[in-house]
């Protein structure tokens, strides 16, 4: 059987999960267990992105910089990736983050919006790393579409394509449309980017495994937006279960994200009311902390917020309507 | 005809055939005599020559040589506006520009448009500035703005292949200009593109952190002051939520829903930086009328 290249993004989307705060020694300690485990490639930033400390997204407690310069100068064997989100970061930040020994580097786009990544592709690859186009909310647009869309990035020159369930919102069907129509045709590898709203994120991750995806993201103990990302310990665990080749250490994955994952959460990680109505409503995941805060202060209910969220087909990035449907929403009610 | 001043544009896609019928409809002070372009074919050339405007597909010549057209409005790109502006410059014309490549400085008419009139070009910003920006400005005004951040989403269909092959440029020069003309210490911009059907009105989002703590009912009352301003030269322009202080930052939410001269409603971003540019030269033509007079 094939090998499947995991991607851990502990340090990027389970940002989300403690509001961007993870201190300078949390990420050295989690990037040096993940690469004393055999981990092939670790993405560091802001949960949003670099470029995304901001009143939006909420400020992280330190600058991506510093984050990649502290991780990178303990890393040996794997990589370290960045995500950048154009609209969000810009050309600046990609070079700074090649300064730091970033290697890979993700363009992340709306499903439907590839064509603003060209010039960061572009920029990635002439700065020697490799360039992956990542397309959010695949979920909200066909399979065939999602194809066009990733064929713009492989004709910009991405070395891969990954296609991410933002929302959780997928049902193992979805994914195998999806992730199948790409491999027919695309040459390039296809990755795939889950979320637990639904309870499907390991499920759906093997769904892409056997419609042929050869990258799949994790996190460790599942740190991420909303419910989370696919646990990376219990995918490893599972894949060799199921007899494939994977070289990680699963004991050394699972300890750390039981002994230094675990006590940084601020919250568990299960598939509460809110988490639910984001993959039931189809939003996006990294709303869930904004919308509870936001609820709060303008006393209504979360869940209302994020599925009028889901109808108005808002897309990633988009936090700042949460007050907007907060506030009309409390005009409504009062 | 000696009351007005003569104008061209040059770039006649969207932007400029939009501005063309703004210009018709509502100028005051500008006569629209030049639309010059390089595509024969091109859709805006041929609306311009059917309404009695003359076209060039060929070069500026007879515009550049023509003494009496005092303004040109720069609706091609930035690498065009780079190459354009010294030959404004050389022939004696005024360059409204509405491209990113911010030869001169910027201008947001209802911010700064009294010190500039003088100016031999000045730069539009973006869509997304000329929203956000006096509002940042309205807030400068009450109390010191330490940081200014705006989020401006678009729909999809409203952002042209310049805005997307170069996004950017977008977010540089928005931020520069929150710290410029708005006054805020430090600016940070994000641009979002929607592609929701049927396509969303363009929404920006201003939040603002102030030197101690906001005096929130002048700052209402400046920011309202503002909008209204602005509605008179984009009446799409709509206070969603009102300044909202949450202990920390104050949160202030506008829609700008387009005129429709040309562009459909749901390109308020695109009808908000030509409604800028047509104030732009209408108070310019008007400045240089009055000068005119004087000297006579």
């Amino acid at each position: 059987m094939k090998k499947i290249r995991i991607f851990d993004t502990t340090l990027r989307d389970g940002m989300h999960a403690v509001s961007h705060g993870f201190s300078v020694d949390d990420m050295v300690r989690i990037a040096t267990a993940l690469e004393d485990a055999g981990a092939d490639t670790i993405e560091v930033s802001h949960g949003d992105g670099l470029g995304g400390s901001s009143y939006q997204y909420g400020f992280a407690a330190h600058s991506d910089e510093e984050y990649l310069k502290a991780v990178s100068a303990h890393l040996k064997k794997t990589k370290l990736a960045i995500l950048l989100i154009p609209g969000i970061g810009t050309a600046e930040d990609l070079i700074m983050a090649a300064e730091c020994g970033v290697k890979v580097a993700r363009i992340a786009t709306h499903v439907t919006e590839a064509d603003v990544g060209q010039q960061h592709i572009q920029l990635a690859k002439e700065k020697g790393m490799e360039a992956i186009g990542f397309l959010m909310m695949t979920h909200m647009v066909p399979p065939e579409k999602v194809v066009e869309q990733t064929k713009l990035f492989e004709s910009y020159g991405a070395d891969a394509i990954n296609c991410a369930d933002s929302a959780g919102a997928m049902l193992p069907k979805d994914v195998e449309a999806r992730i199948s129509l790409l491999k027919a045709n695309l040459n390039i590898p296809i990755g795939f980017h889950a979320h637990n709203n639904l309870g499907l994120a390991v499920g759906n991750s093997l769904a892409a495994i056997e419609a042929g995806a050869d990258y799949i993201d994790t996190t460790l103990r599942g740190l991420g937006a909303a419910a989370g990302n696919t646990p990376h310990e219990v995918l490893v665990a599972v894949l060799k279960k199921m007899g494939m080749d994977v070289q990680e250490d699963l004991f050394k994955l699972m300890d750390a994200a039981e002994n230094i994952v675990q006590p940084l959460m601020k919250r568990p990680l299960d598939i509460d009311k809110y988490s639910l109505s984001i993959g039931y409503a189809g939003t996006y995941g990294s709303f869930l902390l904004h919308a509870k805060r936001v609820a709060q202060q303008f006393r209504v209910d979360a869940r209302d917020v994020l599925m009028e969220l889901g109808r108005m087909k808002t897309v990633g990035g988009q936090e700042d309507m949460i007050v907007d449907v907060a506030y009309r929403l409390s005009k409504v009610k009062n | 005809m000696s009351n007005k001043i003569k104008v061209a544009i040059v770039g006649p896609g969207n932007i400029g055939t939009d501005l063309m019928y703004k210009i018709l409809k509502r100028s005051k002070f500008m006569e629209l005599a030049y639309m010059i372009g390089i595509d024969p074919d091109s859709e805006g050339l041929k609306r311009a020559a059917a309404l009695g405007i003359k076209t060039s597909h060929s070069g500026m010549e007879e515009m550049l040589q023509d003494e009496d057209v005092k303004i040109v409005f720069e609706a091609t790109s930035a690498k065009g506006h780079y190459i354009n502006a010294p030959i404004y410059l050389e022939a004696n014309k005024i360059a409204v520009d509405l491209t990113p490549a911010a030869v001169g400085p910027y201008v947001v008419p209802v911010v700064n448009m009294g010190n500039l009139l003088a100016e031999k070009n000045v730069n539009l910003v973006t869509c997304g500035g000329q929203a956000t920006v006096p509002i940042v400005a309205a807030v400068s005004q009450v109390q010191p703005v330490l940081y200014a951040e705006i989020v401006s989403t678009i729909s999809s269909l409203s952002a042209g292949p310049g805005t997307r092959a170069n996004i950017d440029e977008f977010t540089e020069t928005t931020s520069k200009a929150l710290e410029i003309v708005g006054g805020a210490k430090k600016g940070k911009a994000i641009i979002i593109l929607n592609p929701a059907e049927p396509p969303i009105m363009m929404r920006n989002t201003i939040y603002t952190l102030v030197e101690n703590n906001p005096d929130m009912e002048k700052i209402t009352e400046s920011v309202n002051a503002m909008v209204m301003k602005i509605q008179q030269y984009v009446p799409g322009y709509k206070l969603k939520v009102p300044p909202i202080w949450d202990g920390e930052k104050i949160t202030t939410m506008i829609e700008v829903e387009g005129a429709g001269d040309f562009l459909p409603a749901h390109a308020g971003n695109l009808d908000i930086i030509n409604s800028a540019a047509f104030i732009v030269g209408d108070t310019i033509a008007e400045y240089l009328l009055k000068q005119g007079s004087n000297k006579v």
